[in-house]
């Protein structure tokens, strides 16, 4: 039964969606505060090379090193982000030339790849890695066990993610201050809400996420790093939250949906299943629904209608009325 | 009332914006439990004296007192902690927020000051408010979903949420029907009886005799005055906000023929940007050589008026002729090529494309006569353009300098080379000197002048009481939407009258409708106005 295809490209596709998800929940953050990065893509990069630099070179035993290594991937992210809150927050430059110059930046031909050769990180197997941790006897339970209880611990760690930021955004004092600042800066400015401040915070936040989505793909699915290992993740990602209409919890399904498609290619061929050509669909359909996705949002009446926050993109100067 | 400490006091508050002087070392005072109404023309400086009173602006010298405490607001924040709330003309909401998120938003006294928010102890608190002051509205509602009246009511409570010691209100009435408007007076009053200070915004007469205790006047950012309500008259209200400095000017004898009419106007609707009608019903008719001029504070419909009439807004109901042939409902090019031209309000926005250059501006028209297939015809557009800028006097570097480079006094002039382009049978100009210097201003009125010696039925909107009078042939008021007719059009004091939506015969003080019987504005309705001396 665990090894029915079903099963196994659900847990794999769990496993994938992971980075996804991180990267999701970050720019989900970042967008409800107003502000979109169409770095996510350069900031998971970054994340991936500098994780994986953390588990190369950090000396201790192996829970501290992974720890370290995350702290490090999320700061390399967050200096990434906060580049793009000082351009298109307190310079108000145009959201996405910022966004699209951070990810060329930071790109497979960019900063990454400089970081990750320089620091003579190709080639390394990582010495340190997340993987199943759960007892046996949970893992080898029926459907459940491959799924659910088999994963690494920074899948569990995006569940809490997701019920924290879920909750943060609707039951929260500064979650609403968020919702506020993104829905209309100039109410919650008036009402005494520091929208920069907010602003900062999240998009930082949310380049932190991007970054621990990153190291997710070096230190726990492919525990190697190689130029441009998202592969285009953070497009997927930002995708994924309108996607998701800015919901966490839909966040999660959308990253579940992509990652579960990623995984489904390799596993059909593993098992000499052929459904035509079935690596140019199953490879090629999440990004042909980010191109579709990112086309229909860009029409504003359609981004209004699917709850994107009504000012994403678009800089707050107070003294305009 | 001596040795009272006043709640709220502002002195010698001075703010200045590039190039204006918007509050001109104002002194303001209201009591506690007082309705104080801020009377003034449109630019006046009443929206920034009350944004540095709440916080927004920061001004440039003078000093504000609370209760007697000297206070500096750095943001909003500062004065809604001092107990100042300002209700904004356009309101400051969350639109897919529900009414309580709304209300508790930045909230640091109620149940929604703590971590985690509690729905049900914030809407309860919110419905015992909504009681108290009688302002009905559903907590739970989206405020998407609720009238304008009800979002004002919202922000109304929002601020008595933050127990606010002195609310200001920004032109509340210009969003509402005449039954909300008294509904929400009521509540004002209410509001005031609690020994709170209420500083109503306006330059509507009817609404500031019905509900202040006092006025205070500000004209071209100064302090005029202060009286009680009781003790003034809406003909001595109305001289104090427009000034006498216009008594003494007067038409030059414009000494042209007057001859059949040319633009002819009836029944128009439109729609204003909301949807909402801003034109209701107008009917006018402007002769060939005449200038009518149409008075009126903006906002009241001139500028979907002016829009409808060059094709640029669609009307809704009603049509428009030109020397008997009904013009193209929306279509601004038929209405050039009928010979309608348009100098618009907005002349960087809308009367020029900013970034394209003198000689392309000066083509916008006529690019098509210039071109051959989709090719333009540069050189000879260029040599066009030498020919207008030598014409009109354009101070410009060259036909190929960037328009949005050029003077205000430089821009309007391509517009008007533009315009007074081919045929010119009817010339629409609104608002055609804002923000120009003097004698810009001299030169755009020749220009006016200069096109109705010639025949064209000129129709002036503006806010400017000394280019009316200096210009009109006849004037009409514009007032919501509709328009009535001046009957002596020398008399400063009728003008102002009416564009504050009074009638000099309607003198009940504390009525709050609209002029009532036949001197209701809506009763010319579908009725030709007459023409220049005709009495209504």
């Amino acid at each position: 039964m665990n090894n029915a295809l079903v099963v196994v490209v659900i847990a794999s596709g769990v496993a994938y969606g992971t980075p996804l998800l991180f990267a999701a929940l970050g720019e989900l953050l970042t967008e409800r505060s107003g502000v979109l990065n169409l770095g996510v893509e350069g900031m998971m990069l970054v994340g991936a090379v500098m994780g994986f630099w953390g588990v190369e070179r950090v000396h201790g035993n192996t829970a501290a090193i992974l720890v370290a290594a995350l702290v490090i991937a999320a700061l390399a992210g967050a200096a990434m982000a906060a580049i793009h809150a000082f351009l298109v927050i307190t310079l108000r430059a145009n959201q996405i030339v910022s966004g699209l110059a951070l990810t060329l930046f930071a790109g497979a031909v960019g900063l990454s790849s400089y970081l990750g050769n320089n620091l003579n990180l190709s080639d390394l197997p990582a010495k340190h890695s997340f993987g199943a941790f759960l007892p046996q006897s949970l893992q080898n339970m029926t459907i459940v066990g491959p799924i659910v209880f088999s994963q690494n611990i920074l899948v569990y760690l995006s569940w809490a993610l997701v019920v924290a930021i879920g909750l943060y955004l609707t039951r929260t004092r500064p979650g609403l201050n968020l919702r506020a600042v993104g829905e209309s800066p100039a109410a919650a400015d008036t009402m005494g809400i520091n929208v920069t401040a907010y602003r900062y915070a999240h998009t930082i936040a949310g380049g932190a996420l991007a970054g621990l989505g990153g190291a997710t793909i070096t230190l726990a699915i492919t525990p190697q790093w190689v130029s441009g290992i998202t592969e285009g993740s953070g497009w997927i990602a930002i995708a994924l939250v309108i996607f998701a209409f800015w919901r966490p919890d839909l966040c999660l399904v959308g990253a579940y949906f992509f990652g579960s498609l990623q995984a489904l290619a390799p596993e059909l061929q593993a098992r000499n299943i052929s459904l035509g050509p079935t690596v140019l669909w199953t490879s090629a359909l999440p990004y042909l629904m980010t191109v579709f996705v990112l086309v229909v949002v860009s029409s504003g009446t359609a981004r209004r209608r699917l709850g994107a926050p009504s000012a994403l993109g678009v800089a707050y100067v107070r003294e305009e009325l | 009332m001596a040795g009272r400490i006043p709640a709220v006091s502002m002195r010698g508050i001075t703010k200045r914006f590039p190039g204006v002087v918007a509050n001109d070392r104002i002194d303001f005072e209201a009591d506690p439990g007082e309705v104080h109404a801020l009377l003034g023309e449109n630019g006046a400086g009443k929206s920034t004296l009350s944004h540095i009173l709440s916080g927004l602006y920061r001004p440039d010298g003078g000093e504000i007192y609370l209760a007697g405490q000297k206070v500096s607001f750095a943001s909003p924040r500062d004065a809604i902690d001092a107990g100042v709330c300002m209700v904004h003309q356009h309101f400051r909401l969350v639109a897919r927020f529900t009414v309580s998120e709304n209300i508790i938003l930045g909230d640091r006294r109620g149940a929604g000051r703590r971590f985690r928010i509690r729905a049900d102890a914030v809407e309860s608190q919110v419905r015992a408010l909504c009681e108290r002051y009688n302002l009905p509205v559903d907590p739970r509602a989206r405020i998407w979903q609720l009238s304008v009246g009800e979002q004002q009511r919202v922000e109304i409570l929002k601020a008595l949420y933050q127990d606010a010691r002195v609310l200001i209100l920004d032109e509340p009435t210009a969003v509402l029907t005449p039954n909300e408007a008294d509904s929400l007076f009521v509540t004002l009053r209410e509001i005031a009886s609690e020994n709170r200070t209420v500083i109503f915004i306006s330059h509507k007469l009817n609404e500031v005799e019905a509900v202040s205790d006092r006025v205070t006047v500000l004209r071209g950012g100064r302090h005029i005055t202060t009286v009680r309500t009781s003790e003034a008259t809406p003909q001595s209200l109305a001289d104090l906000m427009i000034g006498h400095d216009f008594a003494a000017a007067s038409r030059p004898g414009n000494g042209h023929q007057i001859g059949a009419a040319m633009l002819e106007i009836d029944g128009l609707w439109a729609d204003g940007d909301r949807g909402v009608p801003a034109v209701k019903g107008v009917s006018l008719a402007v002769r060939a050589g005449e200038v009518v001029a149409v008075a009126g504070v903006a906002g009241n419909g001139q500028r979907e008026l002016a829009e409808t009439i060059a094709g640029v807004r669609p009307g809704t109901q009603g049509q428009i002729r030109l020397g008997g042939e009904r013009l193209k409902r929306g279509d601004p090019r038929a209405a050039f090529d009928a010979g309608v031209r348009y100098i618009p309000e907005d002349r960087l926005g809308t009367g020029v494309s900013p970034s394209l250059s003198v000689a392309m501006n000066l083509e916008l028209r006529s690019f098509r006569d210039n071109s051959f297939g989709p090719f333009l015809k540069l050189h000879q557009m260029r040599a066009k353009a030498e020919e207008a800028i030598t014409k009109f006097g354009i101070k410009a570097s060259g036909p190929d300098a960037q328009s949005a480079n050029l003077s205000g006094g430089n821009i309007q002039k391509v517009v008007i080379a533009r315009e007074f382009a081919g045929a010119m049978k009817v010339l629409v100009a609104a608002s055609p000197t804002r923000g120009l210097d003097v004698a810009a201003v001299a030169m755009v009125h020749s220009y006016l002048l200069d096109a109705a010696a010639k025949g064209v039925s000129v129709l002036l909107l503006s806010e400017d009481l000394s280019e009316i009078l200096a210009l009109n042939d006849r004037i009409v008021v514009m007032y919501e939407g509709r328009l009535v007719e001046v009957v002596d059009h020398d008399d400063v004091g009728e003008i102002a009258l009416r564009m504050a939506g009074r009638s000099p015969e309607t003198k009940a003080p504390g009525e709050t409708q609209l002029p009532s019987g036949e001197e209701e504005p809506s009763g010319l309705d579908g009725n030709r106005m007459r023409a220049s001396g005709g009495v209504a």
